[in-house]
């Protein structure tokens, strides 16, 4: 397996595309937005429990492949109980480091590092977007 | 009789399907393509997407320089001896594709940019114009997007109604349903001849056959048969034939639209502009016979020069000797491929060209699809523009599809066998 392939698909993507964390249609979810991906048809729906501006809850779903998946997975764990400018900060920072080639990932985004590569494969720039981009619109238009 | 095939070790196996190839032979066919010597994240390209686009011969470029090196100039216009030649040249063209065809006539050879444009042109020049509502287009649940979208839109233009011939879960054409949906009000057949998404093969005779008895013609969708299966439009009888040049090794931007000649005639033109007609004024326009009333414009003519050398290039190897590389090809893959943990081939028809879609349990495509790029080998992944088909096999992400040309070599497999198992042990 070439070192590229081992950067994308590192241990805890794969491990949380096989064991997705907070996945399921959230019943008390007060907040929901989806994201496609036309190139290959997959589909992400993003459930968040808000109150006082905080995400009280947040659960994804959908059909995916493993880097959107696995991508969903750790976002919702970062996400959990943030605010809206914290939550719109970490969305930054993720975007920052899968779209551009900006040299050392932030810290605070924590496991999520594991992503840094994606920048390496232009093509799974959207994949790992996917969750992300749903909760873009969350983030902004009824956090405001 | 080889008894080396009954011998159930794939070793033996590989070997025997090797004496069969003549190995100096495909890498002489091999050699003609210069981009097959190109490395991709370091590694030697291995090239199995040919069901999206072809790679081009030596012998096609050469066309496509010499005539913009030599002989540039716009067709059926000028006196000077460049439009001539330039004129000539397309028309050999014609002429080619006419032979490759075994078309009745040149005239009924229209050039047009590819195989979506000459669908589309069928749905707005012939039957937009006899649609009423309630009348009925089949096409079938196998179909490429650009043989339903068209007929989706005249249909919404008409008041007509697209009906659907479904297919089995072997992904083949179900002749009794067509014949129960074959009906008074069925205006014409559409109907792909090699399915991009299953590689079902279909029995296009038959098919038009039956349409006949009923007076409904048949437009065939050849973009995935003409560089694999022989086409003969008068044996198969159809009233329309399409394919594109790119998926032939041609170009780009060219394709061609057959039709019969007494079809043709009574259709009025699609596109309007110069080259299409004799004689304009503002009160009357009087347009050109066939096939020129359907080419408005100038014409790709590089495009089609470039077309007529790729067909020279599949008539020299010959339809038959690629059928059977391919299919040995496609029956080592799909052997080595099923024995995988989780492994499972979509479609399965008896008769199948050399596609070969997969999929593997829990395994996105997508994945399977960048995991073997970064090997060198390039394959498609997704829906396959056939959404209602991957849809009927329950596949909300598509699959992985692997689609060999003649230029593919039994190492080339047994190169994607390996990668697709190492995906497989990855996200096991």
């Amino acid at each position: 397996m070439s070192r590229e392939i081992a950067g994308l698909y590192q241990r805890i993507v794969l491990e949380h595309c096989k064991r997705p964390r907070n996945f399921g249609a959230l019943k008390d979810a007060n907040r929901k937005a989806g994201g496609d991906n036309p190139l290959c048809g997959d589909h992400i729906d993003v459930y968040v429990r808000l109150e006082r501006g905080s995400i009280l809850d947040i659960a994804f779903a959908g059909v995916s492949c493993a880097v959107a998946k696995a991508s969903a997975s750790l976002m919702t764990e970062a996400m959990m109980g943030r605010d809206a400018v914290g939550g719109r900060a970490l969305l930054q920072k993720f975007e920052q480091m899968v779209g551009s080639g900006c040299s050392e990932p932030d810290p605070e985004l924590g496991d999520l590092r594991a992503f840094a590569d994606v920048r390496d494969f232009p093509s799974r720039v959207q994949c790992a977007m996917l969750a992300w981009d749903a909760l873009r619109t969350v983030l902004y238009q009824d956090l405001g | 009789m080889d008894t080396s095939y009954v011998e159930n070790s794939s070793d033996s196996r590989r070997k025997s399907l090797r004496s069969v190839t003549s190995e100096t032979l495909v890498a002489r066919w091999r050699a003609a393509f210069p981009v097959l010597r190109a490395r991709v994240h370091g590694k030697p390209l291995v090239y199995l997407d040919n069901a999206a686009t072809t790679q081009k011969p030596q012998a096609v470029i050469d066309a496509v320089s010499r005539f913009y090196a030599q002989d540039n100039a716009n067709v059926h216009r000028g006196v000077h001896a460049l439009s001539q030649r330039a004129t000539d040249a397309f028309e050999a063209a014609r002429a080619r594709v006419q032979a490759f065809l075994h078309a009745a006539s040149a005239a009924e050879i229209i050039f047009v940019r590819g195989s979506t444009e000459a669908i589309n042109l069928v749905a707005q020049s012939y039957a937009r114009p006899l649609l009423v509502p309630d009348d009925e287009i089949l096409v079938s649940a196998m179909e490429h997007h650009s043989n339903i979208v068209p007929w989706q839109q005249v249909c919404q233009q008409t008041g007509a109604v697209l009906k659907v011939v479904p297919i089995n879960e072997a992904g083949e054409f179900q002749f009794p349903e067509y014949e129960r949906l074959l009906g008074a009000r069925t205006r014409l057949v559409a109907v792909t001849h090699v399915s991009n998404a299953l590689g079902s093969v279909n029995d296009i005779a038959r098919i038009t056959a039956l349409a006949h008895e009923k007076g409904v013609p048949v437009l065939v969708d050849g973009a995935q048969a003409i560089a694999h299966v022989r086409v003969d439009v008068r044996a198969l009888d159809c009233d329309f034939y399409v394919f594109s040049g790119h998926k032939c090794f041609g170009p780009t931007g060219i394709g061609v639209l057959y039709g019969k000649r007494e079809r043709l005639e009574a259709m009025p033109p699609w596109q309007a502009g110069g080259d299409m007609v004799r004689s304009v004024s503002f009160e009357e326009t009087e347009y050109m016979p066939v096939p020129h009333r359907f080419e408005a414009g100038t014409p790709n003519i590089c495009g089609a020069i470039g077309l007529g050398a790729a067909l020279n290039f599949i008539s020299a190897i010959g339809p038959e000797a690629i059928a059977a590389h391919e299919q040995r090809l496609l029956s080592h893959a799909s052997a080595e491929i099923q024995w995988i943990p989780g492994a499972r081939i979509v479609g399965t028809a008896w008769h199948k060209a050399s596609i070969l879609s997969f999929v593997i349990d829990g395994v996105h495509p997508h994945d399977i699809g960048s995991i073997l790029d970064r090997e060198g080998i390039a394959i498609r992944t997704g829906h396959h523009c056939a959404m209602p088909a991957m849809q009927q096999f329950g596949l909300a992400s598509g699959t992985a599809r692997a689609s060999f040309a003649f230029y593919n070599t039994l190492e080339e497999v047994e190169q994607l066998v390996e990668g697709v198992r190492r995906v497989q042990e990855m996200f096991q």
